[in-house]
């Protein structure tokens, strides 16, 4: 978090020496890390609970009952299980590779929490490249699956490695480019700034009535980009059992498991942030704004508030693609190429050709 | 510095018999091109029971039991046949009743085929629900049968001459209902599936088999009806009472994986139609020709009386086969099945030959997948509709 000087200086009260104030701020750095990270982790344990309900509800089942009250506990039942099973490793397959790739993948998505505001102040990392940290290192990730798929010794999974790759290396750039619109509409990269350019007429003020192009094919290329379904063809069951996770067990399986939906929670707050208005509390003209201060996040109430907000509209937005992933088809390897470069990228090119015009026109 | 020209190897893979596509013991190696199938080759006999061997040392009503296991989803077809096969042999005349029965569950066990082949073709394409759904009237199917024969899926129930029992009392009405519920369902099926985008780009012009081609191979059922030639043997043969109903044949002109699936859906509808006409229709009589019921010991031992009637197994009913050959065929939801019947004057025949539609419907797999994807291998496989019961005996 961006330490705020007076607090600062109110700790330096109570110090006089160096040496306190530079550990004070080495911790509260940690505390901060520390803090987010166990957010994100609680957050994934709550996706994985929300699909397997939703999953449920649309083929008429019941979902997880046992592990805890509601099946709340099922996710950390399964990560416990993974825990104690055997650790494979393929018998020729390149150790360091095999062993390195999950983690690869992991870290690049975790690395683009810093950039995630949850408050006007709330943001690891206020970087004025802000969105564009998240789509470079997001790349790093195939990276990490090729290694997987090549170090499993396994024609499957090397399929699925390179299938992987291609898929995410395509659906980057109608990312890339819807990101540009919003950040020529927001006269900045910055997420921060971001959601600060939504905040002026409430629920009207959302990208999502300005970009409404850039929203579907944001929403498709992510969908893309996470690997699921319709676009989950690396690890389509019945043609390549398991794609590039086929040799993994224990917790380098439970790494990847963990990685698809981190990075579907890191979705679907980017849409929050980018579209969807961030924590501004988005019902507008209400003399609440007045009545609790939430606007000038006065005191605690109003960053807990803004913390809500955010959540609240990322989880309301995880229907999209959990109600999508359990109703559609797959798509085919050449038809999901064709989808990105010919459909894709046209579109957001034209989508950005016409915010670059608007933008012209109202100066 | 000359650069080393790189090899370009074909990868042989092997969609071994155990895989997670649900489509039984089927073993393919698949010569690979990148993604492009160069070639494909079918392994079977994973399932191989030796059927037609142990036909020849069983009486027929010994050997019912076993036809239930060839396909085992559509089961009232196989036990059809294996009564039909005598019956013609012998000329034995089956009551109004009982044509009626058998009709009844016969289009019972097709629609329950035609929704176990759509869950897992939806699920091979990817989508996950339809194969919850259909499980939903199945299970409505399985307590139809349950409440007629006593077995959810083996049903033991036809029998040289008719059927084993009568429906109990309340059958009809309750058929009457699962049919008005299922006519719901097909339409459901109709809007999420046939409609949608991405399921028609997966199956639209896969698979593509001309009607020469289909009339060479030797094909049958709806993959034969989907490539434009209507040949449909309860039109052609006259067997059972379908002629007294009114339905048409369900066919399509493209011949690829889309005109298969819609030949299927509707096929689906046509045989609630039917059913829905025999129940109406139904006429009273008995439901099994008894005199065909012989045995081959005295008739008045004494061990058959009623007060020994616990005392242990009382021999099965014997059905001589006279020394004739005969091929009965009958139109099962996979093709046509058929039985080569030489007999020999004993109970037991002498040949049993099963011709399975699944066995001959499967060779022209390796020619279809010949240009396609290897995403495609899965949906023309799914639209081929086999089941390794009846493929490998």
């Amino acid at each position: 978090m961006i330490i705020d000087t007076t607090e600062v200086q109110a700790i330096n009260s109570f110090s006089t020496s160096e040496s306190i104030k530079e550990i004070y701020g080495f911790i509260w750095m940690f505390v901060s890390i520390f803090t987010l990270i166990f957010g994100i982790i609680i957050g994934v344990l709550v996706i994985v609970w929300l699909e397997r309900e939703i999953s449920a509800t649309i083929q008429q089942r019941i979902g997880p009952e046992y592990a805890g009250p509601l099946g709340i506990l099922q996710a950390l039942a399964d990560g416990t299980k993974l825990l104690f099973k055997e650790d494979l490793f393929p018998s020729r397959g390149d150790i360091r590779l095999f062993s390195v790739g999950p983690s690869i993948a992991v870290i690049s998505i975790l690395l683009s929490y810093l950039v995630i505001p949850f408050g006007y102040r709330l943001v690891l990392g206020d970087l004025s490249i802000g969105v564009f940290l998240w789509i470079t290192i997001s790349s790093i990730a195939p990276i990490g699956l090729l290694m997987s798929g090549y170090g499993s010794n396994n024609k499957y999974s090397f399929s699925g490695g390179l299938r992987a790759a291609a898929q995410s290396i395509s659906y980057e750039i109608p990312l890339t480019l819807c990101v540009l619109s919003i950040s020529l509409l927001s006269n900045s990269s910055s997420t921060v700034d971001i959601v600060e350019a939504q905040s002026k007429y409430g629920f009207w003020g959302w990208n999502l009535w300005r970009q409404p192009i850039g929203f579907i094919v944001f929403l498709i290329s992510s969908l893309a980009e996470c690997e699921r379904l319709p676009f989950d063809l690396p690890e389509a069951e019945e043609e390549l059992v398991a794609g590039y996770q086929t040799e993994y067990s224990g917790i380098k399986f439970g790494l990847f498991y963990i990685a698809s939906y981190l990075n579907l929670l890191l979705s679907s707050l980017f849409v929050t942030v980018l579209y969807l208005g961030g924590w501004n509390f988005s019902i507008p003209y209400i003399s609440i704004p007045e009545l609790f201060g939430i606007n000038k996040m006065a005191g605690v109430f109003g960053i807990t508030v803004g913390i809500f907000i955010t959540l609240a509209k990322a989880y309301l937005f995880l229907f999209i693609p959990i109600t999508t992933r359990w109703t559609l088809p797959r798509i085919r390897m050449d038809q999901l190429l064709n989808l990105g470069w010919k459909f894709l990228l046209p579109i957001s090119l034209g989508n950005l050709l016409l915010t670059t015009s608007s933008q012209l026109v109202s100066l | 510095m000359t650069i080393p020209a790189t090899r370009k190897d074909l990868m042989i893979v092997n969609m071994g018999p155990h895989h997670p596509s649900m489509h039984g013991v089927l073993r393919l190696i698949v010569t690979l091109d990148g993604e492009d199938v160069i070639d494909c080759e079918p392994i079977l006999g994973y399932l191989h029971r030796g059927m037609e061997k142990i036909a020849e040392n069983r009486t027929i009503i010994q050997y019912l039991p076993y036809v239930t296991r060839w396909d085992y989803l559509a089961t009232m077809f196989t036990e059809a046949i294996t009564v039909n096969a005598p019956e013609q042999l012998e000329n034995v005349q089956v009551p109004q009743r009982a044509s009626y029965i058998r009709v009844i569950m016969l289009e019972l066990s097709r629609i329950a085929s035609h929704l176990l082949w759509l869950g897992p073709f939806m699920a091979d394409i990817g989508a996950q629900t339809p194969f919850f759904y259909i499980f939903r009237e199945r299970e409505l199917l399985y307590d139809l049968f349950e409440a007629a024969t006593g077995m959810r899926m083996m049903h033991n129930y036809f029998r040289i001459g008719g059927v084993a029992a009568d429906l109990p009392h309340g059958w009809i009405d309750k058929c009457l209902d699962f049919c008005n519920y299922s006519l719901t369902g097909v339409v459901e099926y109709q809007k999420l599936i046939t409609r949608n985008p991405i399921f028609l780009e997966r199956v639209e012009r896969v698979g593509i088999i001309g009607g020469e081609e289909a009339i060479n191979w030797g094909l049958s059922g709806p993959m034969l009806r989907a490539s434009g030639i209507q040949w449909d043997l309860r039109k052609v043969d006259h067997y059972e009472c379908y002629n007294e109903f009114d339905w048409e044949v369900q066919w399509q002109k493209e011949g690829d994986s889309l005109a298969r699936y819609l030949v299927r859906i509707g096929e689906m509808g046509e045989s609630i139609k039917i059913i829905q006409q025999a129940l109406e229709g139904i006429p009273g009589g008995p439901y099994e020709n008894l005199e065909v019921r012989r045995f081959d010991r005295a008739k008045n031992s004494e061990w058959n009386d009623f007060e020994y009637r616990f005392i242990s197994k009382k021999p099965s009913p014997n059905f001589e086969l006279s020394k004739q050959e005969l091929y009965v065929r009958v139109e099962a939801p996979k093709g046509e099945l058929g039985i080569y019947l030489i007999g020999d004057n004993s109970i037991f025949p002498w040949r049993w030959k099963i011709r399975p539609p699944g066995f001959i419907n499967l060779q022209i797999l390796p020619q279809l997948v010949k240009r396609m994807k290897l995403a495609d291998i899965m949906t023309i496989l799914g639209s081929i509709d086999i089941i390794m019961g009846e493929v490998d005996r």
